[in-house]
């Protein structure tokens, strides 16, 4: 049976669940079509960063319209997600990271955006008291923070459900195709059409873009973390370092979160990752070093969760410049979870007025045409 | 040879487990000229069923029974053989590639194996009945740990409650080490005598059935048993005080100051799963099994299973089970060296002899639906203290399976790494959605599947005057 629906979205991680509960609220009935389960990849299992701090300048813009959107969340999807925003520090290491993280806060000054504050030794200490006292300063992003991953993309699945989004979980999109102006998948047993498609396939996104004619310079990676059992709270924001791979956070509960982008093998076909345990003794090291605190704690679960990574690091976000109402939100390249909220937003926007005020020109697909 | 750390990085065979699977899997395959490597997380070899045998203070025959002692014998084979044993190493990570990760004196080692065999043994299925969290509960197999490592039993008001071969041989090792048992509640579904009658015949020829019948007559000499219990919940101010249990509709109280409770065993799946091994739902001994071919082969390519691990089937099963999978391994690395080895016909024959009757235990035995699937404000994630109600709640708002769950109440989670909540949240989550347990899964598990401080996994001292002594040093 064929099915209508205003737009049909691939992917149930949080992408594709913010865009469609953002259609919802532009009167959109989108049908959100997933092959595991909302959040079974990156989207459920990431760092939970909400971080402004150090993002590559043509993702400003969007970072921050969508920290507005986390700091209302709990009213956009009535969940707390596990959001806090106690700031997000990053450590220079010696005198030299330093000065990059110097020069990097004038740069952004002379750009309008003051989101990141230079901090010396002192500040720093107060902000992480638990850091190894060799540190010299860094940067912080005081409105950033964290949320619980997994938490979240529920709550926005569940909230665009709600709304009126038809959520197929657990049932493959396939046959994706357009005839005339209708784009028709197969799924489950039956066939959905709509005039828009919103590939936010995460890691399989690469692959829906190359079937259609639009291939992006894209790989699958798994970025590796492991969670300690609970200790005593000592440390408040979350604390990246600007050299060595780590990020580092403490939840409410006192399980802390070791992260930073140590890489597992992805196996993408059984959704399948292996640890690289070697790497993660390396950041074990790195933690051994800088929070003396936390020699003592211990390491109860590990994982990694699989998704794209594009050749500049950077999402594709926008129009297809090959196919009317095809729209590409993929390849978030590790960073993409703070930005799912207000990329739901502004994709909607783009769906429904076919424009947007938040600049994300140097996001759309174009710039990989050859 | 025991030795303190892995001497090699690489071996043919790696073992995990020195309880009498692994004993004999080792042993098997290092007199086959296999490099092999013996790791176990105890300080001696023997698992749960032989722990401590070469180093309890328990020195009388009678008192642990015949079959404990024959565990020596297979320790002091295993230690003629040439294999390297390593005690004290917790395998904390196994991956698909054969990589072992160690924790051994301290520090984090990895190695690698042609072949690894599992014979990681059973845990006991969780019992989560009101108020088995209070102090004073605990289970009957950790009862047995402390008796069999140090010689201690129970003192004070004892309650023993449940069912299975093990319960029965477990109060017999109390009972004659002069521990005390007041009142023994046997949850044995009286309907089950009828279930498993089909399966009676094969039990008749089973070596454990005289064994067993022995048993329980020399415990019901000594203890009031009552049978039929179909409900028991622990209670008390701050620590257990009383137990009250139901036998067919009426209510009666004892007064307790240790509950030992115990309703079988399962498979410890933990690192077989995580490392990718298939398992599958046993609608019989309801609990998860690998899924294996007949050496005792995983779906994960050099990685066999032996012994309670690949389904429960008791000591003898494990020693057989291990053999195979050994011989299998030798097989496959140096055919040449099999001849001298048992064949493999003759192997699976004597595994068939010992595995006769284990159906009727297996269906008697099964445990009723009100132990395993709780309800109300019964504890069923102790790490996390979630109750079965608050999974009921989840269920409602939308969580599918133990996966989705942990979005909502972090079951899981904690530190046990589900071994105490995973068949529970199964079959309550598969019950309250009208789905079998093999539809609703189980909890995707992932290394380490032991703790291990950052400091071992570093491989760096935890303080600082270790710190020093090494800078020093």
């Amino acid at each position: 049976m064929t099915l209508r629906a205003d737009a049909i979205i691939i992917g149930g991680g949080i992408h594709g669940c913010s865009t469609a509960l953002h259609l919802c609220l532009r009167d959109f009935r989108p049908v959100l079509i997933e092959k595991d389960y909302a959040g079974r990849h990156a989207s459920g299992v990431n760092a939970g960063g909400v971080r402004q701090l150090a993002r590559h300048v043509a993702e400003i813009p969007l970072s921050i319209r969508s920290m507005d959107v986390w700091e209302n969340v709990q009213d956009l999807v009535g969940d707390s997600c596990g959001f806090d925003s106690h700031g997000q520090v990053l450590v220079a290491e010696d005198e030299a990271e330093l000065e990059i993280c110097r020069a990097r806060v004038a740069d952004l000054n002379m750009r309008g955006f003051s989101h990141e504050e230079l901090i010396d030794a002192k500040e720093l200490r107060k902000l992480v008291p638990a850091v190894a006292e060799t540190c010299p300063g860094g940067l912080v992003s005081r409105r950033d923070g964290a949320a619980n991953p997994a938490q979240t993309t529920t709550a926005f699945r569940r909230q665009a459900e709600h709304l009126g989004t038809v959520v197929r979980e657990g049932v493959e999109a396939t046959n994706i195709r357009k005839d005339g102006r209708l784009w028709r998948v197969d799924a489950g047993g039956e066939t959905y059409e709509a005039p828009v498609l919103v590939n936010a396939a995460g890691a399989w996104g690469g692959r829906i873009a190359a079937s259609l004619g639009e291939p992006v310079p894209v790989e699958t990676v798994a970025p590796m973390l492991m969670i300690t059992s609970r200790v005593p709270a000592f440390i408040r924001p979350v604390v990246i370092l600007r050299g060595r791979k780590l990020s580092f956070k403490q939840f409410e509960n006192g399980t802390v979160l070791i992260g930073g982008g140590h890489l597992a093998t992805p196996y993408q076909d059984s959704g399948e990752t292996v640890l690289d345990w070697r790497k993660l003794q390396e950041s074990a090291r790195t933690v051994w070093e800088l929070f003396p605190i936390m020699r003592n704690a211990t390491v109860v679960r590990a994982w990694a969760g699989i998704e794209a990574r594009t050749a500049d690091d950077l999402p594709v976000i926008g129009p297809s410049a090959r196919h009317e109402g095809l729209f590409h939100q993929f390849g978030f390249s590790l960073h993409g979870f703070q930005l799912g909220p207000g990329t739901g937003a502004v994709m909607a926007e783009l769906i429904a007025t076919g424009n947007t005020n938040t600049p994300i020109d140097g996001l759309r697909v174009e710039r990989f045409a050859t | 040879m025991t030795s303190n750390r892995p001497m090699r990085d690489e071996y043919d065979v790696a073992v995990i487990g020195a309880g009498p699977a692994g004993l004999a899997a080792a042993s098997l395959s290092a007199q086959s000229g296999l490099s092999t490597l013996l790791l176990d997380e105890n300080q001696g070899p023997g698992g749960q069923v032989w722990r401590a045998v070469t180093s309890t203070p328990l020195k009388q025959t009678r008192l642990l029974g015949d079959d404990y002692w024959a565990g020596s014998k297979l320790v002091e084979e295993v230690r003629a053989s040439g294999a390297e044993i390593l005690q004290g190493a917790t395998v904390w990570s196994l991956d698909p590639h054969l990589e072992l990760g160690i924790s051994v004196g301290g520090g984090s080692q990895f190695i690698r194996a042609r072949r690894v065999i599992l014979a990681t043994g059973a845990l006991e299925r969780p019992f989560p009945i009101p108020g088995w969290t209070l102090p004073g509960v605990m289970t009957a197999g950790a009862a047995q740990t402390v008796l069999k490592s140090s010689g201690l039993v129970p003192s004070g008001k004892t309650v023993v409650a449940g069912q299975g071969p093990l319960f029965w041989l477990l109060t017999a090792q109390i009972l004659r080490m002069g521990g005390q048992i007041d009142l023994i509640l046997d949850t044995t579904q009286r309907l089950n005598y009828l279930r498993a009658l089909p399966h009676a015949a094969a039990f008749l020829r089973s070596p454990y059935l005289l064994k067993g019948l022995a048993m329980m007559r020399e415990v019901r000499s000594k203890v009031r048993v009552v049978s039929g219990v179909t409900k028991i919940a622990a209670s008390g101010d701050g620590r257990l005080e009383r137990v009250t249990y139901e036998v067919r509709g009426r209510s009666a109280t004892a007064p307790a100051d240790l509950l030992l409770l115990h309703q079988g065993v399962v498979p410890n799946v933990n690192l077989a799963m995580s490392a990718g091994v298939k398992h599958q739902w046993d609608e019989i001994q309801l609990c998860w099994v690998p899924v294996l071919d007949s050496n005792c082969g995983t779906s994960v390519d050099g990685i066999a299973i032996a012994g309670d691990g690949a389904g429960i089937a008791g000591v003898l099963a494990a020693v057989a089970r291990g053999r195979i999978a050994a011989r299998a391994a030798v097989e496959a690395l140096k055919p040449e060296a099999g001849a001298k080895a048992p064949s493999m016909d003759t192997l699976r024959a004597a595994l068939a002899k010992v595995e006769r009757g284990r159906r009727f235990l297996d269906v008697l035995f099964q445990p009723p639906k009100q132990f395993r699937i709780p309800e109300g404000d019964t504890v069923v994630c102790r790490c996390e203290e979630v109750t079965a109600q608050d999974i009921l709640d989840s269920v409602a708002i939308g969580a599918t399976g133990p996966n989705q769950l942990k979005a909502y109440r972090r079951t899981g989670m904690g530190p046990c790494q589900g071994r105490l909540c995973g068949l529970t949240v199964t079959e309550l989550m598969a019950d309250a959605r009208g789905k079998t347990p093999e539809e609703i899964g189980y909890y995707r598990l992932r290394a380490p599947v032991k703790p291990i401080t950052l400091s071992e996994l570093a491989s760096l001292p935890k303080d600082e005057s270790a710190t020093k002594a090494v800078v020093r040093g």
